[in-house]
């Protein structure tokens, strides 16, 4: 971290212009706009001036001389004022606008890439990064990044006024002049000066920000643990640490803005002072005339207003630098799945599995898969029976790629997972999580994930799940909006709909993963019925603890320190296997040990 | 299910997306900024010296161009050539006149960030906490992403406003009424001329507030809606992934950020309309103070001098309007979020603590009596009707039925997570809603089916519990419980990390978290929903223990799944469609044919033993 915040300060600036250079880059049309807007409007205040200047010698102070005024020149007077004025009014319109559209669809442009960096990246990548981190990144910081937007026309206007200033100092007096322009390189370190000491507090206080919603996200998704125990002081407590500590530094930051702010304004002034002391002196000295100091001056004070607007663009840099590279550190993230060309041909109804020599570890010292063979046919079932954390949701994830192995692989009708085009497996394969997962849409939605799929259909697989019972005494029935992640269903019936999800799609090979755990065993029962009696000959893979479940199962795998310690039926497991009859029994046996 | 948000309710009420959170809508802005004072009372300190000191940096403004005028004009333009000493005396003026403006803004710029900072920390504090008060289901209809803006983005929207809008608009008007006053000693009949170009910008003002304010809030509820569309992909990577609806997912979440932009760009745009007129308003008025001028001239004393002398006070009457505007416009969108942090607040925590008359538990094993409880979601019908019964202190009731049977509204009742509509809920023979909420959470804990951990270390979760409990404490906790085994066989004992959610641990492993919680709680009623996660059935016999030794020498009402609680509890209550329809202990209602208890029995027993 420090390093990286030793290289941020050192150049902040540059980096800060190469941002607003890839927006630049990626929206010309609109920035160009805005920036035409801008420079009109820069030109239409010093007409304003000169439009003032010509009303006064050729219709106020002849009017007053002579007495007489003509219609045609108030008319005159007015059109000029209100035309200057419509202008400039346009001239705001165009930058304002185009500025607001142009920050607006840079964060649109970066927040598609990002989320489509959090669709595309594997779950290892997703296992390592906290939720509230990941909302903030396609929020906050995507918002930081482009702050500068606002402020870049208008500062690039003002450079045409300067440049325009500048320009006339020189011809009017070169000592002067000089003089006079010490004061860019006093703003110059000014503004080193301000990045150097605000940088870390801005960098800082993204972080913070972050952690403030990081708590702030966990604290209300744990709200009914809160509530139970009466620990919402203590999690206020926690909250407010961090909080203060955001506030603190953002007072920090506020007290170098306090203090840059006013530097930045009263330059050009204190420029003004010294040229009239130097002028005054060649005055008197005859070195040069009252009248170019006088417009030397004058100059100056105009080139105040563009100094502070540049200023502007410049105090947004720390914070966008930061907000910037958090997102590019999310699109910079490696490790996307490669995907073949193959399809899968449909040999037989059910999908054949073919699993060989599977190896794989999340931590290299502790591999939990070390070599896992089986197969399984066609239309059989089989139950993938282990202790906690034996390797069974890992193998799982595996069979449907959402993990690739580290040795060895997967077949389905003899296709490697890994060349199979991207989309073909989902449509062979439903892995149905022990944790359900529901999309803040409707029950229908949920169900067919947008896939074009009748509504006697979602009802069926509704049905086969056991779900059609609450969905039809929810208000809406199919239509019913189920809120953000289906909070408002119990976890039985979230799986329930999640277990429709799957087998709405017919799937050749069904996957379950302990998929009907909270859901109550008489429904449970008549869930794991209509599937052993239906007639798809699916493939059916099941991880399961409950005899039942496991009792569907043609064949069961037992799988222990990475391998496979024993397979075959229930029976002959239970009969040959100390193992797995103490694994299988053990609940039964602690009933019984206790009541006898 | 009345919680279920209808399709109806979203598109009536937008800004809220039928939620029962209070989205501050019928707020006013004034009303607002009153409201928002008096949450952070920080705001107001030494308001009177901030304002003060912004007056000075903004006469600052005035006063250091005009002094640079003074000594071009009469210093070095004078007709008498150069003079010296005048030059060196202004400049010197001038000079102070810099030094001073600039300290004074310094100051109020330090002391503005100081106070509005304090201001929102405290705001921020009160929402989140305000959020913990609020009843579960007001909680789950919001959703969580908006949840967590109100607290996060919302009130740094507000910041922005405070140091660089509030105070500032206020001297504006002040510089705006003086400009007026001078304008109005030089010529009255000009300064008329002045205000009334200005004055379709004023009376539009309201209409553009109106606008914006509208604008952003749907600005403000598109953020909520964009955030929930990001988590998506995020919470649910396994399911997008294994289902390939990458496509369909990234759709959403396109349009959730088309219509932010949408929103955001059509906020923009009354904001750069409302803030242009203003220009082609000071148009007008110079227009209108050189021609009027020019006209009076023929008619009253009125001289070339005074007019051009006007034409520069327009100057000073022009800018502090403008910076007005700029400040109006952009401070709706701040407004909006304030009213929408100041909403959370405003909505009622209806199972408030019943203050000083609130009574407190005896401690020791607790009774409990519902008398002729009625319970029903909102907008729903009963879900539990006319519930009255008794359960003896230091028994273990299991409470079964099908789902939807009404069976666990029992537990919110009881741990009042819900109060109910009709009947009271009684501990000890005291009305839940009378007892106070410390008193009531120290006796009375819920072992909810999801227990959820935090990211933090086993013994950190635990530790929820009890808050001040040592290692030795929660080591020795795990013995009573039996599991002690299982807490030497993790990695780092209990400083082992648990994850996001608890997600590292399995199911299994989390449930044993929560009991070893609710154990270090020490409660006298212990209200468990029970877990219906089947789990490795070595831990399961390590659950069944635990619990078992959890339960004694405590009321426990459970809420069950399981046969073999029902089997081993001292009484079953059997609920069937929010009536208690069966009691009494299982040998009993086993034996009941056709009963509800032994229906459910058959097909528990055919689980089990096939």
């Amino acid at each position: 971290m420090s390093d990286d915040q030793a290289v941020l300060q050192g150049s902040t600036t540059r980096e800060g212009f190469a941002v607003l250079g890839h927006a630049i880059r990626r929206e010309p049309g609109i920035f160009v706009l805005s920036t035409i807007g801008s420079v009109l409007f820069a030109v239409l205040t010093v007409a304003d001036a000169w439009v003032l200047g010509w009303a006064t010698d050729n219709v106020v102070i002849p009017a007053f001389e002579t007495g007489e005024i003509g219609a045609g020149l108030l008319w005159a007077v007015l059109g000029l004022f209100v035309g200057v004025a419509i202008l400039r009014a346009v001239g705001i319109v165009a930058r304002r606008l185009g500025a607001g559209i142009m920050q607006f669809r840079m964060q649109a442009h970066t927040r598609r890439a990002v989320t489509r960096q959090y669709l595309a990246l594997p779950m290892e990548w997703h296992q390592r990064h906290p939720t509230g981190q990941l909302l903030s990144n396609a929020y906050s910081d995507v918002e930081a990044a482009w702050g500068p937007i606002a402020p870049l026309p208008m500062a690039l206007g003002t450079v045409v006024m300067m440049v325009i200033a500048v320009g006339q100092m020189l011809i009017a007096d070169l000592v002067l002049a000089i003089v006079g322009l010490l004061v860019f390189p006093a703003v110059v370190v000014a503004n080193l000066a301000y990045q150097r000491l605000a940088s870390p507090l801005m960098t800082h206080a993204q972080e913070l920000r972050a952690e403030v919603s990081e708590i702030a996200h966990e604290s209300f998704d744990g709200a009914m643990v809160v509530k139970t125990l009466g620990r919402e002081t203590q999690e206020t407590d926690r909250f407010r640490a961090r909080a203060d500590e955001l506030r603190d530094v953002n007072i920090r930051a506020g007290r170098i803005r306090a203090a840059f702010d006013p530097t930045l304004a009263s330059l050009p002034n204190v420029g003004v002072l010294v040229v009239l002391a130097v002028g005054v002196s060649r005055v008197t000295s005859g070195a040069t005339d009252a009248g170019d100091v006088v417009t030397v001056a004058y100059l100056l004070t105009i080139v105040s207003f563009p100094i502070r607007a540049i200023g502007w663009l410049l105090g947004e840099f720390p914070r966008s630098v930061v907000g910037f590279r958090r997102t590019e550190a999310v699109l910079a993230a490696t490790g996307s799945m490669t995907y073949g060309a193959a399809g899968i041909s449909e040999a037989s109804r059910g999908a054949r599995l073919e699993v060989e020599d599977l190896h794989y570890a999340y931590d290299h010292d502790n591999p939990l898969l070390r070599g896992v063979t089986f197969e399984v046919e066609p239309g059989r079932t089989v139950a993938v029976v282990g202790q906690t954390a034996s390797g069974k949701s890992t193998l799982t994830g595996l069979m449907t790629r959402l993990i690739d192995p580290d040795g060895g692989r997967i077949r389905i009708d003899g296709h490697d997972l890994r060349d199979l085009a991207k989309g073909a497996l989902a449509g062979s394969v439903a892995l149905v999580p022990q944790t359900a997962f529901l999309f803040d849409d409707t029950v229908r939605g949920n169900v067919t994930l947008g896939a074009d799929i009748s509504d006697e259909e979602v009802w069926a697989a509704l049905r086969a799940a056991q779900a059609d019972g609450f969905v039809a005494a929810l208000g809406s029935g199919l239509d019913t909006q189920l809120g953000e992640r289906g909070t408002s269903l119990s976890g039985g019936q979230r799986q329930r709909l999640s277990l429709a999800r799957a087998l709405v799609r017919h799937p050749r090979l069904l996957i379950l993963d302990d998929a009907t755990s909270a859901v109550d065993p008489e429904v449970e029962a008549r869930i794991l019925a209509t599937l052993r009696h239906s007639d798809e000959d699916s493939t059916l893979v099941v991880v399961a603890y409950r005899k039942a479940t496991i009792g569907l199962a043609d064949e069961v795998i037992h799988l222990a320190d990475g391998r496979i310690a024993d397979r075959g039926t229930h029976a002959e497991l239970l009969d040959r296997s100390p193992a797995y009859a103490q694994l299988v029994n053990a609940y039964e046996q602690a009933a019984h040990e206790e009541h006898p | 299910m009345s919680t279920i948000t209808t399709p109806a309710t979203e598109s009536d009420d937008l800004a809220a997306g039928g939620t029962r959170m209070d989205s501050g809508e019928s707020i006013g802005a004034m009303e607002t900024l009153r409201r928002g004072v008096a949450i952070s009372p920080e705001l107001r300190e030494g308001i009177g010296v901030t304002l003060l000191l912004a007056v000075v940096a903004s006469c600052g403004q005035v006063v250091v161009p005009i002094a640079v005028q003074q000594t071009l004009d009469r210093g070095l333009n004078g007709p008498g050539g150069p003079r010296l000493s005048f030059v060196v005396w202004l400049g010197l003026a001038a000079a102070v006149a810099i030094a001073v403006t600039s300290v004074a803004s310094y100051l109020m710029t330090k002391r503005l960030f100081t106070t509005s900072e304090r201001g929102l920390a405290t705001l921020r504090v009160k929402a989140f906490r305000h959020v913990h008060d609020l009843p579960l289901l007001t909680q789950n209809t919001e959703r969580r992403g908006s949840l967590v803006s109100r607290v996060t983005s919302d009130v740094d929207q507000v910041s922005q406003f405070l140091v660089f809008g509030g105070l500032i608009f206020v001297v504006s008007v002040g510089q705006m009424l003086v400009a007026t006053v001078i304008m109005v000693i030089y010529s009255w009949e000009l300064a008329l001329v002045v205000w009334l170009s200005f004055a379709p910008l004023f009376a539009s003002i309201r209409y553009f507030q109106r606008k914006l304010s509208q604008a952003y809030t749907v600005v403000r509820h598109q953020v909520g809606v964009l955030l929930g569309a990001i988590s998506e992909p995020v919470v649910g990577a396994a399911t997008v992934r294994s289902y390939a609806v990458e496509g369909r997912t990234q759709d959403r979440i396109d349009s959730a950020i088309d219509e932010f932009k949408a929103a955001s760009t059509r906020a923009q745009r009354f904001t750069v309309v409302s803030f242009s007129l203003g220009g082609i308003s000071a148009g007008v008025a110079n227009a209108g103070v050189l021609i009027i001028g020019v006209l009076l001239g023929f008619t009253t004393d009125m001289t070339a001098g005074k007019v051009l002398a006007f034409a520069f006070l327009v100057t000073l009457f022009v800018g502090p309007v403008q910076m007005g505007t700029q400040i109006l416009t952009d401070a709706q969108n701040a407004i909006v979020s304030w009213r929408r942090v100041i909403g959370i607040l405003e909505t009622p925590a209806d199972l408030v603590d019943p203050g000083p008359d609130a009574q407190q538990l005896p401690r020791g094993p607790i009774d409990v009596t519902f008398d002729d409880v009625s319970f029903a979601y909102p907008g729903g019908p009963d879900v539990l009707r006319e519930v009255s019964m008794h359960i003896d202190a230091g028994t273990r009731v299991a409470i079964v039925g099908e789902t939807g049977s009404g069976k666990s509204t029992f537990a919110k009742l009881l741990t009042r997570l819900m109060d109910p509509r009709s009947g009271a809920v009684l501990l000890d023979g005291i009305d839940v809603r009378s007892i106070a909420q410390h008193s009531l959470r120290k006796s009375v804990v819920l072992v909810p089916q999801e227990g959820f951990l935090f990211d933090d270390s086993i013994a950190a979760n635990v530790r929820y519990g009890k808050l001040d409990a040592t290692q030795r404490e929660i080591v020795a906790s795990a013995d009573e419980l039996g599991l002690r085994d299982w807490l030497d066989g993790l990695p780092r004992g209990l400083d082992t990390m648990v994850g996001q959610r608890g997600e590292s641990l399995s199911a299994g492993e989390r449930q044993l978290v929560a009991l070893l919680r609710a154990h270090l709680a020490d409660p006298d009623l212990l209200v468990l929903d029970e877990a219906t996660s089947a789990v490795d059935p070595h831990l399961e016999m390590q659950i069944g223990r635990a619990l078992e030794r959890l339960m004694q020498s405590r009321t426990s009402v459970t809420i069950a799944h399981r046969l073999s609680t029902a089997e081993n509890a001292d009484e079953v209550v059997v609920v069937d469609r929010g009536r208690v329809v069966q009691r009494g202990p299982h040998s009993e209602l086993v034996t009941q044919s056709g009963g509800v208890y032994a229906g459910l029995h058959t097909s528990w027993a055919a689980q089990h033993h096939s």
